[in-house]
């Protein structure tokens, strides 16, 4: 009867270890204290019909970077786990964590980071400033995109659902390879967790991938023909076809796992027929253009930040496109660089091999191409620009590691070595974090109207910089030196411990960085009446900047007319027309997004406990609420011209005040010690009138 | 005077990234001293060709990587803003040499170092037998949790986490797995990986050219006992050899199928042991388990 309604769940799934009883404490205190300020607030109303169950693809955008964020902190403090563990456990010294422990924070850590962190990010940016960018109101499906952000959201509960029930996440890796991730090897309820945590955020993905290539292809403003498209949207539209390419295979990889882990089917598994191999190459098909789906938008936020701060048309766009769509076309066919080790035979890894380095064509000529933009510039030097500078050294540094690795005698010496994770960190960091990080900075002025804070933005940089170098170099070294990755322990006779001591030091200067971010945010909106800025602080070109700084929740009172690739900069040069209003349809708010998502989650949970009932139950849920939004035939409505007029007339009186340049204020930014006194006095005057 | 002020904290800042840059290669020289760095200090005749191929293509992409990044970095600082000295020219528009120009270099680089890794690649082909005068020794290799069993079949003896060997002589690794996850085997000193897989066999052909003891690892993550699955590959004289064959047969323990079946139960921290003969085929019995449809 108990097995009936819990399945697999009992006493013992409770916390009970240090790790769980301390993840789940702290989980549930942070929920209760934002319980706690919203009730005090009384903004539960408000969160839940503005934001919560809202289909605006820029508050989406904002909702992804808080709990990619969030998510952030949460993956960078597995890394110094890590590395503490690493700096302590040589010779007799075991360290602080048991071996697989400690192997289920690595793999929490790689899960967190690609998925929740940086999928977070890039979706972000590309939900806000696609559609600005394109001069569009909308999305071709609001509810879609709400549905796939409600879908992470139900991820990211998974990933650290263990924390509350179960107390294990997989010790496998982040790919959970096989045969290991079977229940051969792997028997506990850990590999279940992170099946569904990305089975569910992954089909989110790519819901998410379908709704933003027929936006992209189908909603642009008249006269952006595909070769007038801003780069960052053509990098997006990249991103987003692989997504859609490969995304389904992770599914249906996941799903075959699923098979073999629920009901004792064999594709996976050392014995009756299974193929672990077969494994690895579907999942490494999904893994290896997951990096470039994360990298393209980079690329696209790279491009757009040249350009605007350079002021300069970028030197080649054909090269730019041509190079972008060229990168996302061979990454498809370079999976097997992955395991070169498996021996498939000289010939089948020279293709793959040569399929690698060719990807270094067109990244090369994208450096080429930002190096030609910059030429005879005038360039304005503000933190997106900086980012753009310190990815050009790092990334060029992990591009040239990459080419090594893609030769295959090469790569059977560094392969699964600290080479191997210095340079994938050194492309993921580089590449994909600095760029959403600059894309964050560039358009922070677009999201919330008012300016970052360019000094503390810059002692954030330099700490990530430079905490970056002190954290990677030594890796990179300790590949060489034959250190393989997710060691919980060596030998002291190695002499690795110093390399892992300075590689901790330099994680920590990372997390000083992260905690410098989040410094830098709230001394912004300390001075938000200083820093508040126009839409188009910085000279933009194209057409996101047009708008008013948060954009109403139709983005244009007016559709623009495009004529060029830098839209808004043959706008800004042609004299203003008269602006005639119009009626728009806007899509409602929905619930059912958070719904489903719900529904997802509990057939998840219930597939990890084996509670066949509540699996059904919520599939049965899954099913009833998609088929009652379909008969739902009130999704939008129409906001009159002269409701379109009344707003934007406000709008418009509300920000002629504002700055439009961006250099008058650059003194008045608050550095750390002006940061710590206001922070403190406004704690000092709380408590007084508390008294 | 305020921009002077400002091109000195341009240039103080530049001093500081030197500085920092320094500091650390300083900092990662004084760490290295006495240290095994085993990928740029080969001992065997693959990892030396693997290390030449490592070498060459790096100093190959640094021919175009120094001036691409110099000359981006100086632009950076050049054409800023606030420098009376520079030409903006921000209206240039660019030509269709422009887009020829950005396409070659890359390409040309692409040519030089995919002709090297091919011809490497062929080379380095972990199946591809040494060439030498001595004859091949062929050691099967099975992985186990968390271990590795050597069988000598043409010396009827076997060893766990321990490979000797003579130096200068070819050796084929054949390698599969029992009982055991995906397993990577390593020993960075004298070449690279291949992966040991149940129910698969594959080959690793490596050649130590000077004496002593490399460290070998399982490079594949596989579960509890992965960084304890440490083994030693021990480089000897033909002599020292034949000795050390001679005492496996004289002390060794008998590895019977049921001392095997005792042995792939999963255990960590073996130490080394040494077995006076091994049951008859044991890889090829441990490779057509996984080959049996009925299970095991």
């Amino acid at each position: 009867m108990k097995e009936l309604l819990l399945g697999k769940l009992d006493k013992n799934a409770l916390p009970h270890e240090w790790f769980t009883i301390g993840g789940s404490v702290t989980f549930i205190l942070m929920f209760l204290a934002v319980v706690a300020f919203i009730t005090y607030k009384k903004r539960w109303r408000w969160l839940w019909d503005e934001w919560l169950t809202s289909v605006d693809p820029k508050k989406i955008g904002i909702m992804y970077f808080i709990v990619g964020g969030f998510m952030l902190l949460r993956g960078a403090l597995d890394a110094v786990m890590i590395w503490l563990q690493q700096s302590l456990s040589a010779g007799s010294s075991h360290g602080y964590l048991s071996a697989d422990h400690f192997q289920q924070i690595f793999t929490a850590h790689g899960n967190i980071m690609v998925f929740f962190v940086a999928m977070a990010f890039i979706f972000g940016l590309i939900n806000y400033i696609v559609p600005l960018q394109i001069g569009a109101r909308d999305l071709a499906s609001p509810f879609l995109n709400t549905l796939g952000f409600w879908l992470f959201v139900a991820g990211v509960v998974m990933v650290n659902m263990f924390f509350f029930l179960g107390g294990e996440y997989a010790a496998t890796g982040w790919l959970a390879v096989a045969p290991l991730s079977g229940t051969q090897f792997s028997p506990g309820v850990g590999v279940d967790y992170w099946l569904w945590s990305l089975q569910i955020s992954g089909i989110g993905t790519t819901l998410g991938a379908i709704n933003f290539i027929v936006t992209i292809l189908k909603m642009r403003a008249p006269g952006m023909s595909l070769k007038k498209m801003p780069l960052f949207t053509w990098g997006s539209l990249c991103s987003m076809v692989m997504a859609v390419t490969v995304f389904p295979l992770l599914t249906a990889t996941l799903f075959l796992l699923f098979l073999d882990r629920h009901f004792g089917s064999h594709f996976f598994t050392t014995d009756l027929g299974g193929n672990a191999m077969m494994y690895t190459n579907l999942v490494w098909m999904w893994g290896h253009p997951e990096v470039y789906i994360l990298m393209l938008p980079a690329f696209g936020v790279y491009s757009e930040i040249v350009s605007t701060f350079t002021r300069k048309k970028i030197a080649s766009y054909a090269s730019n496109v041509i190079g972008m769509i060229g990168v996302s076309a061979f990454a498809l066919l370079v999976w097997l660089h992955h395991f070169f080790t498996m021996g498939s035979g000289a010939d089948i890894n020279a293709f793959f091999g040569l399929m690698t380095m060719v990807i270094a064509v067109p990244t090369t000529m994208l450096f080429i191409n930002w190096l030609v933009t910059m030429y005879r510039s005038k360039i304005l030097f503000k933190t997106p620009m900086l980012w753009f500078l310190g990815f050009v050294g790092t990334f060029s540094f992990g591009g040239m590691t990459g080419v090594i690795l893609a030769m295959p005698p090469a790569d059977f010496q560094l392969h699964n070595s600290l080479f191997l994770v210095a340079h994938f960190h050194t492309m993921t960091i580089g590449g994909v974090l600095f760029g959403a990080l600059a894309g964050i900075s560039y358009w922070f002025p677009k999201m919330t109207g008012l300016r970052l804070n360019e000094r503390i933005g810059r002692y954030a940089y330099w700490c990530w910089v430079s905490g970056f170098a002190l954290a990677f170099v030594p890796l990179y070294i300790l590949g060489l030196m034959g250190a393989t990755r997710r060691l919980d322990h060596y030998e002291s006779s190695t002499g690795w411990q110093p390399f892992f001591i300075v590689a901790l030091l330099g994680g920590i200067l990372i997390m000083v960085a992260i905690v410098l971010q989040v410094v830098q945010v709230i001394a912004t909106i300390i001075q938000r009446k200083q820093l508040a800025v126009s839409g188009d602080p910085w000279n933009g070109r194209t057409l996101e900047w047009s708008t008013a700084p948060v954009p109403p929740a139709y983005n244009f009172a007016v559709i623009p007319e495009v004529t060029g690739s830098d839209a808004y900069w043959d706008i800004k040069q042609q004299a203003s027309k008269k602006v005639v209003y119009e009626d728009i349809l806007m899509p409602r708010n929905t619930a059912s997004g958070i719904y489903i998502s719900a529904f997802a989650f509990l057939t998840g949970f219930a597939f990890v406990w084996h509670i066949n009932w509540l699996a059904i139950v919520s599939i049965i849920g899954i099913i009833a609420v998609i088929v009652s939004r379909n008969f739902d035939e009130n999704t939008e409505y129409v906001l009159s011209a002269k409701e379109v007029e009344k707003i934007e007339t406000e709008r418009n009186k509300e920000f002629a005040s504002k700055q439009h340049d961006i250099k008058k204020y650059e003194d008045a930014d608050m550095g750390l010690i002006e940061f710590i006194r206001v922070v403190l006095n406004w704690a000092l005057k709380t408590v007084r009138l508390k008294k | 005077m305020a921009r002077k002020h400002k091109s000195n904290k341009s240039s103080n800042t530049i001093g500081l990234v030197f500085l920092g840059i320094l500091g650390l290669a300083l900092l990662i020289a004084l760490l290295l001293q006495g240290n095994n760095v085993a990928l740029l200090n080969p001992k065997g005749q693959i990892a030396s060709n693997q290390y030449n191929l490592l070498r060459n293509s790096t100093l190959i992409m640094l021919i175009l990587a120094i001036p691409v990044l110099s000359t981006m970095f100086y632009f950076a600082w050049r054409y800023r803003e606030d420098n009376p000295k520079a030409v903006h020219d921000t209206g240039k528009t660019h030509s269709k040499k422009l887009f020829v120009f950005l396409w070659t270099i890359p390409f040309i680089f692409l040519v030089i170092l995919g002709n090297g890794m091919l011809r490497a690649n062929y080379d380095l082909d972990p199946k591809k037998p040494i060439d030498s005068t001595k004859q091949t020794i062929t050691i099967q290799v099975v992985a186990l949790q968390w271990k590795w069993l050597f069988i000598y079949p043409e010396q009827g003896i076997a060893s766990l986490n321990l490979a000797e060997f003579p130096v200068d002589t070819p050796i084929k690794f054949e390698l599969t797995a029992d009982e055991a996850p995906m397993n990577s085997f390593w020993i960075p000193n004298l070449g690279g990986q291949i992966y040991a897989m149940t129910g698969h066999s594959t080959t690793l052909n490596l050649m130590a050219n000077s004496l002593g003891d490399f460290p070998g690892s399982a490079a594949e993550i596989n579960g509890e006992g992965f960084s304890r699955m440490n083994f030693t590959a021990r480089s000897v004289t033909d002599s020292q050899f034949s000795q050390w064959v001679n005492e496996a047969k004289a002390n060794g323990q008998v590895l019977n199928w049921d001392a095997y079946e005792e042995l792939i139960k999963p255990s960590e921290n073996n130490e080394t042991s040494l077995y006076s003969s091994v049951e008859a085929n044991l890889y090829a019995k441990v490779l057509i388990k996984y080959m049996n449809v009925e299970g095991h």
